[in-house]
């Protein structure tokens, strides 16, 4: 190749990349108002208008949204508005940042900075509550040409106390408590409330005198649920029930745990149910122990605590994850009679195919209440049902309302958040 | 065949065919790696415990100054006294201890158990209660591209179906006879059938597992297999 043929093309190409450079750096840094059709050549659209400037509602005072009318140029015109920018500023003359872009056509923008600022991470874009702020949105064409800004407009953020997108759960929570207060009130004036029998809890005392005519003791396992979780809750209920029988009978109840707090409620449960069984001096607190926080070690105590006492009857009631199985096969192996409760779906099927009895889901709560006979939680019970029947009616109603094309029902019920 | 000449990996190899060795029968191999196991682990989240919790959540808050030599990115922060109040719950929690005291221990408990019960009274309205009713409202014919279309009529009917089956099952206050009966049974029939797609999909999940330890085993240890 002849040298001089192809000099003069590099030279024009590097001449034509030293352009787009030049031309990029004046891009970049040009104040956006002075990008114009002139400097361009390309046309700049036509700024948004009339924006105003909302608090956020339903908040907690750390947003504001940002509403203007579109570009002239946005869906008619020129039509070459690309997106539009949200600049703000703590001042009206004071310097405005980019705050976020939406693209054409949208005419909205959400504000939001909730994270406080603290010494090792400062935010200076926090929106405390009761802040003002200043805002002017630009529109940018395809050709990367910037409008005239908008006027600036002026917001201030607010707490608000109430959040209206939650009310279909205040109302549901009214009417439940509504039906919970009248039930417990009618149980504790005596008025008989039927629930109808368990499979699973009329075992129950089936196994303990079985455990009684062996000489073995009762394997009580909570799962691996905090004191807190309503599985575990309802399972201190059947532990109280099982213990107070064992009480009776002078049969062993081991309780191993993994929770301290499940601990002290547990241990707090037996020693009160062999005091109502007129017998605390058999109480023995050495007998609900804790083995440690961990699953799968968890699991290889308990296991071989099953093969080496050889308990007569497992209870699991409480909320049980992959160690279900595990638990229900070795319980299996060591020949013991077993009845399981949980409220997780996952691990329901493993304790329906390997335990005797299964309380299922809600039934695990409906047999501490049962069991208990007590009238808050009959009363609890009572009115779980009629809002069962209360949501049946919703569902067969919204059904066919929205086949029906109509979606108030839904609308109803939806949570904005 | 390349054998490791790592002693961990002979030692991980050794507890978990110790750990394997239950399925023969309880034995001293697998009686050693429990109490290795549950020893190590206890320990493990006590130390969790004290330094996860304890020293970042309570004592620096309370007296920042305290962590300085074993948390230092969190002395010099001011000190938040509200703190103060769980340390005095969970210092009641351990009364427990005393014979006489122990009565206080209640109190603690019944905050746990309290509080945490309301806030999931809220969150389980939102999340499995009203959200779950929302969503099955859905249309029992439905019309695609302007037909009637069959799949997802079917489809829907069923979930609707499935769903009200499913709630008369649990429900408590009236004896499962007659049509009740028979829509509680349906209500069975499918949770059973729902039971055994997750028995099946979660079986094969625990498979995972078990060629995981399987690859160790043959590919760390005894490197028949190429990891």
């Amino acid at each position: 190749m002849n040298h001089i043929d192809w000099f003069p093309r590099k030279l024009g190409i590097i001449s034509l990349v030293l352009l787009v450079i030049t031309w990029g750096g004046v891009l970049a840094q040009a104040p956006k108002d002075v990008l114009s059709a002139d400097s361009l050549g390309a046309p700049a659209p036509a700024p948004p208008t009339n924006v105003r400037v909302i608090d956020k509602p339903n908040d907690a005072g750390h947003g504001l949204i940002i509403r203007w009318d579109l570009s002239a140029d946005d869906t008619s015109g020129l039509k070459n508005v690309d997106r539009y920018e949200v600049l703000r500023s703590d001042a009206p003359d004071g310097e405005f940042i980019s705050r976020g872009i939406v693209f054409r056509g949208v005419n909205e923008y959400e504000d939001v900075d909730d994270m406080k600022p603290t010494a090792s991470s400062p935010n200076p874009n926090y929106m405390a509550e009761g802040s003002t702020w200043f805002y002017k949105v630009v529109a940018l064409s395809n050709q990367q040409v910037y409008s005239e800004p908008s006027e600036i407009v002026v917001g201030t953020t607010r707490e608000n106390l109430f959040h209206w997108g939650k009310l279909p759960i205040l109302i549901a929570v009214i009417i439940f408590t509504a039906y919970l207060l009248n039930f417990i009130i009618s149980a504790k004036k005596g008025k008989k409330l039927y629930i109808r029998p368990l499979a699973g809890i009329d075992a129950v005392d089936d196994a303990i005198g079985r455990a009684t005519e062996m000489g073995k003791p009762i394997l009580f396992i909570l799962g691996l649920g905090t004191a807190a979780d309503i599985a575990t809750i309802a399972g201190f209920t059947i532990l109280s029930r099982v213990a107070k029988k064992t009480a009776e009978y002078q049969t062993r109840v081991l309780v191993p745990v993994q929770d301290p707090v499940v601990l002290a409620v547990a241990q707090e449960t037996v020693r009160t149910a062999y005091l109502e069984a007129g017998r605390p001096d058999q109480y023995n607190s050495d007998n609900i122990f804790y083995v440690t926080a961990m699953q799968f070690p968890y699991v290889a105590a308990v296991n071989s605590i099953m093969l080496r006492e050889k308990p007569a009857t497992n209870f699991y009631m409480g909320l049980f994850y992959a160690e279900s199985l595990l638990l229900a096969e070795t319980g299996n192996i060591a020949g013991s009679i077993q009845i399981s409760g949980t409220d997780q779906i996952a691990q329901l099927p493993f304790f329906v195919a390997a335990t005797d009895f299964t309380l299922i889901g809600e039934e695990l709560y409906a047999a501490s209440a049962y069991l208990s006979q007590e009238p808050v939680q009959l009363g609890t019970l009572k009115a779980q049902d009629y809002t069962k029947a209360i949501i049946m009616i919703i569902i067969i109603l919204g059904a066919i309302a929205i086949t029906g094309k109509w979606t108030f029902i839904r609308d109803i019920i939806t949570i904005h958040l | 065949m390349h054998i490791s000449a790592n002693i961990m990996v002979w030692f991980g190899a050794f507890l978990t065919l110790s750990i394997l060795s239950f399925l023969y029968k309880d034995n001293v191999f697998y009686k050693f790696a429990e109490h290795l196991f549950v020893g190590v682990s206890a320990a493990y989240w006590m130390v969790i415990g004290i330094w996860g919790t304890l020293f970042p959540n309570l004592i620096a808050k309370i007296y920042p100054g305290g962590v300085r030599f074993v948390l230092p990115s969190l002395a010099d922060r001011p000190p938040e006294y509200y703190y103060i109040i769980p340390a005095i719950l969970g210092i009641l929690l351990l009364m427990r201890l005393s014979k006489k005291l122990g009565w206080i221990s209640r109190w603690p408990l019944a905050f746990i158990v309290g509080t945490t019960a309301g806030f999931n009274l809220v969150r389980y309205l939102r999340s499995d209660f009203i959200g779950q009713v929302r969503n099955t409202l859905i249309p029992l014919i439905v019309i695609k591209d302007g037909s009637f279309n069959f799949i997802g009529s079917f489809s829907n009917t069923v979930i609707i179906v499935g769903v009200l089956c499913g709630l008369i099952y649990f429900f408590f206050s009236k004896e499962h006879k007659g049509a009740f009966g028979v829509a509680s049974r349906i209500g069975i029939w499918i949770l059973m059938i729902t039971f055994g797609a997750g028995f099946g999909y979660t079986v094969m999940a625990r498979i995972s597992l078990l060629v995981g330890r399987m690859q160790f085993l043959m590919g760390d240890w005894l490197g028949i297999i190429n990891r």
